[in-house]
């Protein structure tokens, strides 16, 4: 008896979520491999990882703010990715956002914040709609491939960044290499008081929402749907290919640079090379592991946001290197996407040779 | 790769060999195939016959171990064979040509086949295309071996996926619908190889097909699925083709087919097209000139590759203009694309249907594609109003689907009934319609052309491309035939007749 994988016609609607279970179970299994090596207690860490953030407010504060950006961009990739435009620039879109955010903000100092606020999150999203503008032009005019722009573009945006704060926007008062504070009017306001947590969860959830709802409930969704299942289809059936596909572009820059907004006016209040710990790259992971939908997006944010909170306590406690969050939600993302490929597929037993 | 022994050993109506037994598969709420059972033997042509949706693709999926029945085996000599994978049907002699090739298009042919049979992680190009060499000759298949797929017409990528199957040294082929994509010269050809194949080399072969005259040229026996059952399994000499049809359709009534009057007054011409010049690396259009009318049909014939594509491609605004213009209604359009055709009226049905078809999205959601907007407030789709649109044209068009299932999982038939129903449910005021009824079966086929005709008797100005000869006599009111990309000349339709097309189509002009 030997075993094979065959393609599998049906499936039960329990297989898919059980999968996914199992292949978190998998993942743990690895990850705790790796803590053990680091020298860790397997066990102990993933209790600091996953369950004592969730035993404090404050824990439960600092994972939501972790989350924030990359309900940004896993929003971002989502909706580029739908329509077929595969972006995997979003981190030089928040990146440009955030350019565009400090611009505003280190020379908004006589507004008030009623205008403030909206002008430095109008800035993020421009800058960022405008990062990705190039590289949707090259696509739908030249037919040059998306994937190798707008990922080359994302060092691009990180050199700039450092050539303003080593230059123009160099820090007045300690002359380190990060801008000044921003206006006072232009940080975004705290909605959960006590903690850290800001506006900038708020525009993310109700950007997820306005997404789900714009791709599958409007006209518009429905387009994008269709181009970017069946480009050519939807061509003959008379439908903007390269508009819809330079808009998706365009929306999904915008809302990276917005991501990148709400970082520098909602948690850090200025510019600095670090501002963005890969969060463009993690929302192409967020988007994945969500199958692109938008509330799953959400979802996985938050559990990534736990993670990354857990994993410094973690890291703190057992005194193993935090990058063992890192590992963890890329084990996740492979077993995960493991597990969806091998739920079209079930496991037969040949009898005899070969 | 396995040589055919035993080639030149006619084996004619042995044992049977191979049986299907009580096979049922039901996906979801439908039910493809209920309880049933076949036998195929080697040196036999077994046609396959039924309406669109009846099963016959889904049960030699089964067979060929794309799809797993839910009930049901399958038996070698006796033996029970499993078959869970394309592999396992191989290793069993059995080899499938599908309605879709499954050709690497960018890859040459030689390294195509290697593909299907490389199991090594050596590679010898050099050895495929001797035995790719010998193998043409041998069954009559020639192609050359270095040639990129995607290079190759329709025709010759088909006989790369016969060759591929035969060199895997399958004792059974089938062939889902082979003739479909064809133009009449290659459906002879390709009717000549399977004779070859079975009486020289004892190859069974397995036919779908929705034309009588091809079953009758080659089959040697006939099966009729009815909406998943088998109703008939008999010779073929025995068998008329009204009783086959007789068969297919059971209790439903069969339209006849007749000409329509060709209608005395047309109206104003609608689409002119005036001196269209274009070339392409496929082929080219040269000063093209001719006019349709309100409520008239005009039909375009000629041997494939004469320029209806192009011709097509211009009218569907996918190709663009070297010289000459497309007018509509007295406007004259300046380069074409899909919307400005769209907008000025122009509906289009194009030959390849799955090139039409967003296969993941629902039924319903293709219906309203090209009309989104209509179907929508500024805020949302009016998911009601396009479910009851989607439910009368399921009644109207006698669709075989639920308006929520994704396209793709539609019959071949089904599914161009869908995209008609897209087009005409538009009115337009010029329809395009290439190659309508290619791959639907008799019923499907003339309510089609029904549903073409009425279209015209209500205004619509239809251009007919296609390669069915009686399809265009049917129709046409005037035939327009293509020779070397122009218009060698233009007949009435209700004088025309096989042999004034024919030497027109030859590039001989009276
Ligand atoms: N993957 C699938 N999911 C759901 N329904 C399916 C699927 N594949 C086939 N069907 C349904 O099964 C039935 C039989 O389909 P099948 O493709 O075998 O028909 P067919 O006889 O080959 O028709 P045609 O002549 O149009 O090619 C149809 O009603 C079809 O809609
Ligand atoms: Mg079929």
């Amino acid at each position: 008896m030997k075993p094979r994988f065959a393609l599998r016609s049906s499936m039960p609607w329990w297989r898919g979520p059980a999968l996914i279970a199992a292949a978190a179970f998998v993942s743990f299994l690895l990850s705790a491999i790796v803590v053990r090596w680091a020298g860790g207690a397997p066990i102990s860490a993933f209790h600091y990882m996953f369950i004592s953030p969730l035993q404090t407010r404050f824990g439960i504060t600092e994972s939501i703010l972790s989350a924030t950006p990359l309900i940004f961009t896993g929003a971002a990739v989502a909706i580029a990715f739908r329509a077929g435009y595969w972006n995997i620039g979003a981190e030089g879109q928040l990146l440009a956002g955030t350019i565009g955010a400090t611009w505003v903000g280190i020379h908004a100092e006589p507004l008030p914040s009623i205008v403030g606020v909206p002008l430095i999150l109008l800035a993020g999203m421009l800058f960022g709609a405008l990062w990705a503008l190039v590289p949707a032009l090259l696509r739908t005019r030249l037919g040059i491939d998306e994937v190798v722009t707008t990922l080359l573009l994302n060092p691009v945006a990180l050199l700039i960044i450092s050539g303003l704060l080593n230059g123009p926007w160099r820090n007045s008062e300690t002359g380190f290499p990060d801008s000044d504070v921003i206006a006072k009017s232009t940080q975004l306001p705290i909605i959960w008081p006590g903690t850290r947590v800001h506006l900038g969860l708020a525009l993310g959830v109700i950007i997820i929402v306005l997404c789900w709802w714009y791709v599958g409930k409007m006209a518009g969704g429905l387009k994008l749907r269709a181009v970017g299942m069946a480009p050519g289809a939807a061509r003959i059936a008379g439908l903007p290919v390269e508009r819809t596909l330079l808009v998706a572009a365009l929306v999904s820059g915008g809302i990276a640079g917005l991501g990148g907004s709400s970082e520098v006016a909602g948690v850090a209040h200025q510019l600095t090379t670090g501002i963005s710990s890969g969060f463009g790259y993690t929302g192409v992971i967020v988007a994945t592991l969500a199958a692109l939908s938008f509330i799953g997006s959400l979802c996985v944010a938050l559990l990534f946001g736990l993670i990354t909170v857990g994993s410094f306590s973690a890291s703190r406690a057992l005194e193993i290197p935090s990058t063992i969050g890192e590992f963890v939600q890329s084990v996740l993302l492979l077993t995960v996407i493991a597990a969806l490929v091998i739920q079209k597929y079930r496991v037969v037993w040949t009898r005899g040779k070969k | 790769m396995n040589s055919q022994e035993g080639a030149g050993v006619v084996i004619h109506g042995t044992a049977p060999s191979i049986f299907l037994r009580n096979i049922s598969k039901a996906f979801g709420e439908t039910i493809a195939l209920s309880d049933v059972s076949l036998d195929l033997r080697v040196g036999e042509v077994h046609a396959l016959l039924g309406e669109n949706g009846a099963g016959k693709t889904t049960l030699m999926k089964i067979l060929y171990g794309l799809t797993q029945p839910d009930t049901g085996l399958i038996e070698a000599g006796g033996v029970a064979l499993t078959i869970n994978s394309p592999r396992d049907a191989r290793a069993a002699g059995i080899g499938m040509v599908t309605q879709h090739f499954s050709l690497v298009k960018n890859m040459t042919v030689v390294e195509n086949i290697a593909l299907a049979s490389a199991n090594t992680f050596s590679l010898d190009l050099a050895s495929v295309r001797k035995e790719i060499n010998a193998a043409s000759a041998k069954f009559g298949l020639e192609v050359s071996p270095d040639a990129v797929i995607s290079s190759l017409p329709v025709a010759l990528q088909q006989r790369v996926e016969i060759l591929k199957a035969l060199m895997s040294g399958c004792r059974y082929l089938i062939l889902d619908e082979p003739t479909a994509v064809l133009g009449p010269q290659d459906i002879d050809s390709l009717l000549e190889v399977i004779k070859k194949l079975r009486s020289e080399s004892g190859i069974g072969i397995v036919l779908i097909s929705h034309k009588m005259a091809e079953i009758e040229q080659v089959a040697d026996r006939v099966s009729v699925l009815r909406r998943g059952k088998v109703v008939s399994n008999s010779k073929v000499s025995g068998m008329s083709s009204q009783e086959l049809i007789g068969l297919m359709m059971g209790n439903d009534e069969v339209a006849v087919a007749q000409r329509r009057p060709t209608q005395q007054l047309f109206g104003d011409p609608i689409l002119a097209l005036k001196g269209i010049s274009v070339t392409t690396e496929s082929g080219e259009l040269n000063e093209v000139s001719f006019d349709v009318r309100s409520g008239e049909i005009v039909g375009v014939a000629g041997v494939s590759g004469n320029g209806q594509a192009e011709l097509v491609r211009v009218l569907s605004g996918t190709l663009a203009l070297d010289k000459g213009s497309v007018v509509i209604e007295g406007n004259t359009l300046g380069q074409t694309t899909p919307q400005s055709l769209m907008r000025a009226g122009v509906g289009m049905l194009g030959e390849d249907r799955h090139a039409s078809a967003v296969h993941a999205l629902q039924v319903m959601e293709n219906l309203v594609l090209d009309c989104i907007d209509n179907f929508a407030t500024k805020f949302q789709l009016k998911q009601k109003e396009i479910l009851e649109h989607c439910e009368s044209a399921i009644t109207q068009f006698e669709i075989k689907t639920t308006p929520k299932q994704p396209l793709g999982t539609l019959s071949g038939g089904n599914m161009q009934k869908v995209l008609l129903a897209r087009l005409f449910s538009r009115k337009p005021k010029v329809a395009i319609i290439s190659q309508p009824t290619r791959g639907l079966d008799v019923m499907a086929t003339r309510y089609v052309r029904s549903l073409i005709m009425q279209a015209s008797t209500e205004g619509t100005a239809v251009l007919l491309v296609s390669e069915d000869l009686d399809e265009v006599l049917e129709l046409a009111d005037r035939v327009a035939v293509m020779y070397r990309g122009a218009i060698i000349g233009i007949v009435d339709g209700s004088t025309a007749t096989r042999e004034t097309l024919g030497q027109l189509m030859a590039g001989i002009k009276q």
